[in-house]
């Protein structure tokens, strides 16, 4: 039993409250428990704004747990943790430096000789199909080709866990598409646990092992959890056309539906009224 | 095909490039002339009154000054040494006084603490007029080259630190967690995402800067100086030379003008990642 590796990412009774001026501090998570195996795709799905991205910043260190614990490998974390990578939904690839210095660059944060990096950048810019780029400026560059060059940015780095906030959200649906399908490719080569969060369920299918659908914020937390058995290797754009995944979509949507339109409210309707 | 294609799209990128060259030299001839509308008036009405020469110069004669100091030296020495000692006040406390805006500016940017407790200090230094200060530094340090360049490192310093500090406050949050997560310490995330990124704030004060860096060793000079342009054109006032005056003014409209293309010259190279800016004549 104890030569079993820990969990890659546990949160457990997590409850984290943000401060807000003069009112009262909102809660944005309540006594969630999130489990993810090493090597697992993990897709979390919600209304807006009930958490997903907090969920991580907490496994990235970014934030603390207002109560409860963050365990990555069996370690609390504390201070930003390390073997993480993270793909924020805005770019956050650093517009001054080329793709080659924005590739590079984790490696040369930890110390690694200039020469060791770049060589490893050059090939990880060419595993994302970037060759020939490596002098450009992220201004030169299409969303989609910035993505790229922010996953290879992650992925030199060889992260045991690969944190995702809707980094394909501002893409056209066609390079949507591709890019998932380069996520699974490169997803591959390292098998890092992955938690991808989106608002598309369709895409969190097609991606992942696991579907962990939240409920609708302020307080949210875990509503369900689904396995996905569908076979891999996956083509994102086939893959939904399986009967196993309509199935699938169908049951999921139920337990979503719902809490979307409960966000939906509670927007559109004073607090009080859905208190009860 | 193709050449039917191609034939139009040649001509007219031809029409384009001599219809620009056209608008050029437009530009150009008016300016020339709301120049010689400028000058030439200017000398129509000073005119042969050897009163208003005295009181207001004339063209012909400042460039005739302009001639005599050049081949023959002024009053005060010759030409060059005047202008190389006013350069070097204005460009030694310029560095030192935008090097220091940089570090406190970012430092105070980056550490809250700092920022409290130095913010009252900054904002009751910034509101007394500081180019009194020169009297001051006149006093403790004398005639020569240390008291121009402290007043001119007073001037220049708030302008930088001011836009610095803003600067290293409003850095997207965003680049500073993934640098952070992608395993940079604490001063990596200083060097290479706050500061490159306040750039483009610290550039953008360094033109006012080297005016006010400018500004500095002329007045220092006109408080208390041996040589240097603010002598030249204190002698000159003081004799009643309003060519001399006019000059000197020109000179200096040369040194700023080429200082003006260095760092123009820098902001290129240094924020050359940035997307072309928007179209329209530059000032």
């Amino acid at each position: 039993m104890s030569s079993a590796p820990p969990p890659a990412i546990e949160l457990h009774n997590v409850t984290k409250r943000f401060a807000t001026p003069g009112a009262e501090p909102y809660t944005a998570l309540r006594d969630l428990d999130l489990t993810v195996a090493p090597g697992e795709f993990c897709a979390v799905v919600g209304p807006t704004g009930c958490g997903k991205s907090t969920t991580l910043t907490l496994v990235a260190g970014l934030e603390r747990p207002s109560e409860g614990t963050v365990r990555v490998h069996g370690a609390p974390v504390g201070g930003i943790t390390r073997g993480v990578g993270f793909m924020f939904q805005s770019d956050a690839i650093l517009p001054w430096k080329t793709v080659l210095d924005n590739v590079s660059a984790g490696p040369r944060f930890r110390g690694t000789p200039k020469r060791d990096a770049v060589t490893s950048a050059r090939d990880w810019i060419r595993r994302v199909g970037l060759a020939g780029f490596e002098d450009r400026y992220p201004h030169q560059l299409s969303g989609g080709m910035r993505k790229r060059v922010a996953l290879a940015q992650n992925l030199i780095n060889e992260p045991r866990i690969l944190l995702m906030d809707e980094p394909f959200s501002a893409l056209d649906v066609q390079t949507r598409a591709i890019m998932s399908n380069e996520l699974l490719t490169l997803w591959e080569l390292t098998r890092p646990a992955v938690v991808f969060v989106t608002h598309d369920l369709e895409e969190a299918i097609a991606l992942a092992d696991k579907v962990v659908v939240l409920t609708a914020g302020p307080a949210a937390t875990v509503k369900a959890t689904y396995r996905i058995d569908l076979p891999r290797p996956r083509t994102v754009q086939e893959i939904r056309f399986e009967p196993d995944f309509v199935g699938l979509y169908q049951q999921i949507w139920q337990a979503l539906g719902t809490e979307v339109d409960i966000a939906y409210a509670s927007e559109t309707a004073p607090a009080e009224s859905r208190a009860a | 095909m193709t050449a039917t294609v191609e034939t139009p799209i040649a001509t007219s990128t031809v029409t384009r490039r001599s219809s620009l060259r056209r608008h050029k030299t437009l530009v150009h001839l008016t300016q020339a002339a709301v120049l010689i509308v400028v000058l030439g008036g200017w000398q129509l009405w000073v005119g042969d009154d050897s009163r208003k020469i005295i009181l207001y110069g004339e063209p012909s004669g400042i460039v005739n000054r302009l001639r005599t100091w050049i081949t023959v030296g002024t009053a005060i020495g010759s030409l060059g040494s005047q202008i190389l000692v006013t350069l070097e006040e204005a460009v030694i406390g310029f560095f030192i006084g935008t090097a220091l805006g940089i570090v406190f500016g970012l430092a105070l940017g980056r550490i809250p603490f700092l920022a409290e407790v130095f913010g009252p200090f900054i904002k009751v230094l910034n509101s007394i007029p500081r180019i009194v200060l020169g009297s001051v530094f006149v006093l403790a340090f004398g005639l020569g080259l240390e008291s121009k360049v402290l007043l001119v490192i007073v001037l220049v310093f708030f302008g930088v630190f001011f836009n610095a500090f803003q600067g290293a406050r409003e850095v997207d949050r965003n680049f500073v967690a993934n640098a952070a997560i992608l395993g940079a310490s604490k001063w990596q995330v200083t060097r290479q995402v706050v500061l490159p990124s306040a750039f483009t704030w610290i550039i953008a004060s360094l033109h006012v800067a080297f005016g006010f860096a400018l500004i500095g060793a002329i007045v220092g000079e006109f408080i208390g100086g041996l040589e240097g342009l603010g002598v030249l054109i204190k002698t000159a006032q003081g004799t009643f030379d309003a060519n001399g005056v006019w000059a000197a003014m020109v000179l200096m409209a040369v040194v700023a003008l080429v200082a003006e293309f260095l760092i123009t010259a820098l902001e290129k190279r240094l924020l050359r990642w940035r997307p072309p800016q928007l179209a329209g004549p530059d000032i």
